[in-house]
């Protein structure tokens, strides 16, 4: 007897792994260029829109989860680790929103010109302001530093409940459906 | 399930966990703690000249400049940047000396720098940091700092020690060929008459998508004199005839494009394309108010020369994405940091009314 309501929506699977790629690339691109010279500007000319086009999608999702409700856990979750999960959750749609947020705002700070792609431009958020800049600058790392442990905290509690709980977790966000319970 | 089977498991998850911290350390840059990054760049900068919270860490004395670009759009032909249509723009800038010294006593032999910023409609900007050396000594982000730790001042002498300074150009010819040109350089009496050369090669693009090798250079148009001694006693003796030389009457250069031919070097600051190269006259910069750093837009902007509209994109040339590399990071360090007063004051610019 299929029950659709033990796998995330279509929708909210492709968000899912579409973003995981994106914001894991995005991580890893913004390590890589602060500690780069010979790559630094084309890691930067592909972080600045791939961090506003998180944003978007962060929106979206966030929408998406409105019309399309996750399911409920699996009965293989302590309340603890219910509580756990909901908190990482929020941190992580926390961080794709403030990550992106942060990182317009110190550069609207710094006045520098936000290129998306050629002449399309994002006009700044904040005024000229060099403690602004430095403030911001200082919390985009740590939020990332942050989006990052999360992300491996995420990883590991997932991989744990599927290999060792045995509980079919990962099936919850395949991205292909799964016509059985577990 | 047994412990024969889930310790395996655990053991995976472990490893699965690990690869992916020790990808992000290994791009972070924390497992090759040797290899050349902005921070230790800036921290070399820092080490050579001490830190002076608040400043640059190179052209660390400066003042603002304001003014504007008057293009005549004859650049239209090779750039379709918004910059290069006929009609003005407004401009910030900064004149400033080489060192990470912020008080050092003006030198004319020092290097001199011109920032600039031609801000565009629609949030667009162009900046370019220039300096009046027509070639760049350093072919590679590594040999100016491979210089600059041979330049550090010997704590006992107060100057660079020879014996590092003679082995690093005996590794860098390209070097040692750069300064002969340089020593037959007459040295401008001010900054006022200086030319400025935009250091890299860049590359322009057209409406019709060709894409062009270019260099650019501004030339003053206050008549050429030699430098004299007359005014050295006066520790910023060339800051403080700018101040008066604006006060008198707008200061004006002409915007020049060299253009590349197929073949001209673009990935080699040192080497001077041929002198027949075409030279476009693309419009006339005008800076007709000086304002001190405690006051000056241009103090808090990163005068990086990867900023750049539609229309200009880098060249292949090394030394800018680590110059924009690098200047980012100092940029990030001072904005953090207390201001200090600058050596030439409000009070100074004031003074020359």
């Amino acid at each position: 007897m299929p029950t659709p309501r033990a796998q995330f929506p279509l929708v909210s699977r492709l968000l899912h792994w579409t973003m995981a790629v994106m914001i894991l690339s995005m991580l890893g691109i913004g390590v890589a260029m602060v500690a780069s010279l010979a790559d630094y500007h084309v890691l930067v000319s592909i972080h600045r829109p791939l961090g506003i086009a998180i944003l978007i999608l962060a929106a979206v999702r966030f929408v998406n989860r409105r019309f399309n409700p996750p399911p409920p856990f699996p009965a293989t979750m302590s309340p603890l680790e219910r509580r756990l999960a909901t908190a990482s959750e929020l941190a992580m749609y926390g961080l794709m929103f403030l990550l992106p947020l942060v990182g317009w705002g110190m550069l609207s700070a710094a006045r520098y010109p936000i290129v998306l792609y050629g002449s399309l431009h994002l006009p700044f958020i904040l005024p000229h302001s060099p403690a602004l800049y430095a403030a911001l600058r200082r919390a985009h790392t740590m939020l990332a530093y942050l989006f990052f442990v999360t992300f491996l905290a995420h990883v590991g509690a997932i991989l744990f409940h599927t290999l060792i709980v045995r509980d079919g977790m990962l099936k919850r966000m395949a991205p292909w459906s799964i016509r059985r319970e577990w | 399930m047994t412990p024969s089977r889930t310790l395996p498991r655990l053991a995976l998850i472990g490893v699965v966990l690990a690869v992916a911290a020790g990808g992000f350390a290994y791009l972070g840059g924390w497992l090759t703690p040797h290899e050349l990054t902005p921070a230790r760049f800036v921290d070399t900068f820092q080490r050579v000249n001490g830190v002076h919270a608040g400043f640059r860490r190179n052209h660390a004395k400066g003042l603002g400049v304001a003014g504007l670009f008057e293009s005549n759009g004859q650049g239209l032909r090779y750039s379709k940047a918004v910059v290069f249509q006929p009609g003005r723009v407004p401009v910030i800038g900064r004149f400033s000396l080489s060192g990470g010294q912020p008080h050092v006593a003006d030198d004319g032999g020092a290097v001199r720098g011109l920032g600039l910023q031609f801000s565009l409609p629609d949030g667009e900007a162009w900046r370019t940091a220039m300096i009046n050396l027509p070639v760049f000594p350093f072919r590679t982000p590594e040999a100016f700092y491979e210089n600059l730790v041979a330049s550090k001042p010997d704590p006992k002498t107060g100057k660079p020690d020879p014996a590092a300074m003679k082995a690093f150009l005996d590794r860098h010819p390209e070097t040692v060929e750069v300064l002969s040109i340089l020593k037959r350089q007459p040295v401008a009496s001010g900054f006022d008459n200086t030319t400025f050369y935009g250091l890299n090669a860049f590359r322009v693009i057209n409406s019709a998508g060709e894409s062009t090798p270019v260099r650019w250079l501004l030339t003053p148009m206050q008549p050429a004199e030699a430098s004299s001694d007359a005014s050295r006693a006066d520790r910023n003796y060339l800051f403080d005839a700018l101040i008066a030389q604006v006060r008198r009457h707008p200061l004006r250069w002409h915007l020049v494009l060299i253009i590349g031919q197929p073949g001209d070097p673009t990935r080699d600051a040192t080497i001077a394309w041929p002198a027949d190269r075409e030279r476009v006259d693309v419009g006339t910069l005008t800076l007709d108010r000086v304002e001190a750093e405690e006051t000056s837009a241009a103090t808090d902007l990163n005068f990086d020369p990867l900023v750049l509209p539609a229309g200009i994109a880098p060249s292949d040339d090394p030394l800018l994405s680590a110059r924009s590399a690098v200047y980012s990071r100092s940029f990030t360090r001072r904005e953090g940091e207390a201001k200090q007063p600058s050596a030439i004051t409000a009070a100074d610019v004031r003074k020359a009314e």
